[in-house]
């Protein structure tokens, strides 16, 4: 079959993403300074956390709210929580 | 300020159990879920057990959105082009009252909470609880994301999912290790009935199940799946946090690495996807168990790690713990006692019960296969190779050819390590 990008694989989800990113990067000088592995860079399955030159960027929207981040960094340095009720994705299937 | 007898946290399986019970039970019952509808953030693989869904919804197999039936389930240890295969198909699977199902969770829970509104319990939906409150040290309420957001309540039970932020909120449990969690992914491929038919070798609505094993996580701990829909199918791969660091896979690259398989590509050609997700598994077994109750709280379901991953078991599972923690509760309340030792009659009724007795049997197996990879690429690769030797006719004896296998498998790993490998494995499951 054909196969599909990750980016188009997350246009056949729903989402709603609230204003505001639920997750966070505690302290970025610690993925600057201290991290060398960034395993969240490839860990997320729908690959939320970018290195971008010197820091992470979070894209949040696409989050499907596994819980995978938080336990792969190995520096605990990602605050995670849920979306606020009623906001992330939504599954039709499920 | 609101006072409900019960309030329970998440529409999923535990969850929509014990307020199903307690509504009925005449109790007062609110479940807060933080999705727009129960299911809506709900994923598993796709089996679900008619133990104990029966016990609890006795019309679901003509009422509920079912998919296929399952008449046969395959196991297949993969190597790079091919498998060894081992199937149980059985027509006694055929029959009513059936077994096994596969279903599309969103759709199921769905349904399964309109039957608990049916029941009298308020469902209050798109509501995300932010932590527990408490008095004297004894959890009387939440506070839910909304404005007056504090509810109370006699009892609240954790139903919230493998990340419980209840139980972590609570103190029940600590950090996450990466060994105890798995990260599985999952496509929705839409398929006609007919292919999926012909493709597994069913007719109506029986259907299939593949659990793989070797090549189908790269060698990592984890297991990849096929399950048959009615007009799709659902595939899926999983592995450990730790090999994922460790191996520096993405999930979703692993997905695409196994629908890719030469086994596996012709069963989803001409397919269409449908929906990509992914869930967090606890594989940590009963190491990983968090504290199972405090004063005015109980945990529930994945929430309390209750997965049994070597029987593709975890939301019947959480239905019986919804089950055990109804009881408990309705006990706590006839006998007026909702403190930690009132209600630590739950950690009995799940310590009594299967959930916990096969935990415990398999207390030591998640260690086990951490830290003995070649479970899933050696001994596959051996096993496939020594069956594509045997099988194949050439002017080689079968004597030499089994004494040439030996001899690779030798090259590979010493006797006394094979020995050892599998006396562990044994060990860990026996």
């Amino acid at each position: 079959m054909k196969k599909l990008s990750l980016e188009e694989k997350l246009f056949l989800d729903s989402f709603r993403p609230d204003r505001e990113s639920h997750l966070v990067i505690k302290d970025p000088r610690v993925c600057l300074e201290k991290c060398t592995a960034k395993w969240c860079t490839f860990t997320c399955p729908v690959r939320t956390y970018r290195w971008d030159v010197d820091h992470i960027t979070v894209f949040y929207e696409g989050c499907v709210e596994c819980g995978t981040c938080p336990v792969s960094c190995e520096f605990g340095n990602i605050e995670w929580r849920y979306p606020r009720g009623g906001f992330g994705v939504t599954f039709k299937y499920g | 300020m609101e006072k409900f007898d019960v309030i329970v946290v998440g529409a999923g399986p535990a969850g929509l159990t014990a307020a199903l019970l307690l509504a009925q039970a005449g109790l007062n019952v609110v479940v807060f879920e933080r999705g727009d509808f129960p299911g809506s953030k709900n994923v598993m693989g796709g089996v679900l057990y008619s133990w104990p869904t029966k016990e609890l919804l006795p019309d679901f197999a003509r009422e509920a959105p079912l998919e296929r039936h399952i008449i046969e389930q395959r196991m297949w240890i993969m190597s790079a082009e091919s498998a060894f295969s081992v199937a149980h198909r059985n027509m006694a699977f055929d029959r009513e009252p059936r077994d096994f199902h596969t279903v599309l969770r969103s759709r199921f829970d769905k349904w399964m909470g309109q039957k608990v509104r049916a029941a009298g319990a308020l469902i209050v939906p798109e509501t995300l609880v932010e932590t527990v409150l408490r008095k004297n040290g004894q959890v009387v309420g939440v506070r839910v994301g909304r404005a007056e957001g504090e509810v109370h309540a006699d009892v609240v039970i954790a139903a919230d999912g493998v990340n419980s932020v209840l139980a972590r909120e609570a103190g029940l449990r600590g950090a996450f290790r990466p060994e105890h969690l798995a990260t599985a992914v999952k496509e929705i491929i839409a398929l006609p009935a007919t292919a999926i038919e012909s493709r597994f070798g069913v007719t109506g609505g029986q259907g299939v199940t593949i659990e793989m094993f070797g090549a189908a996580t790269m060698g990592m701990v984890g297991t990849g799946f096929i399950y048959t829909n009615r007009e799709s199918v659902s595939i899926g791969v999983g592995a450990t946090i730790r090999d994922l660091n460790d191996f520096g896979v993405n999930p979703n690259d692993l997905l695409e690495h196994l629908k890719a398989h030469p086994l596996v590509a012709p069963l989803i050609e001409g397919g269409e996807t449908r929906e990509y997700m992914a869930h967090l598994i606890p594989e940590g077994g009963l190491r990983a168990m968090p504290k199972l109750s405090t004063g005015g709280m109980l945990v529930a379901g994945d929430a309390a790690m209750m997965v049994n991953s070597l029987h593709r078991q975890g939301a019947n599972l959480a239905m019986r713990s919804g089950q055990l923690a109804a009881r408990a509760v309705l006990r706590a309340k006839a006998q007026g006692d909702f403190s930690a030792r009132g209600l630590a009659y739950y950690d009995r009724l799940v310590r009594d019960s299967a959930i916990y007795k096969d935990l415990h049997k398999y207390r030591g197996m998640a260690r086990f296969f951490e830290r003995h990879h070649e479970f899933f690429s050696l001994y596959p690769d051996l096993l496939n190779h020594a069956a594509a030797e045997v099988l194949t006719p050439s002017p080689v004896s079968q004597r030499r050819k089994q004494r040439g296998i030996f001899a690779e498998a030798r090259r590979r790993r010493s006797l006394w390590r094979m020995a050892k490998d599998f006396f562990g494995a044994w060990r860990s499951i026996a």
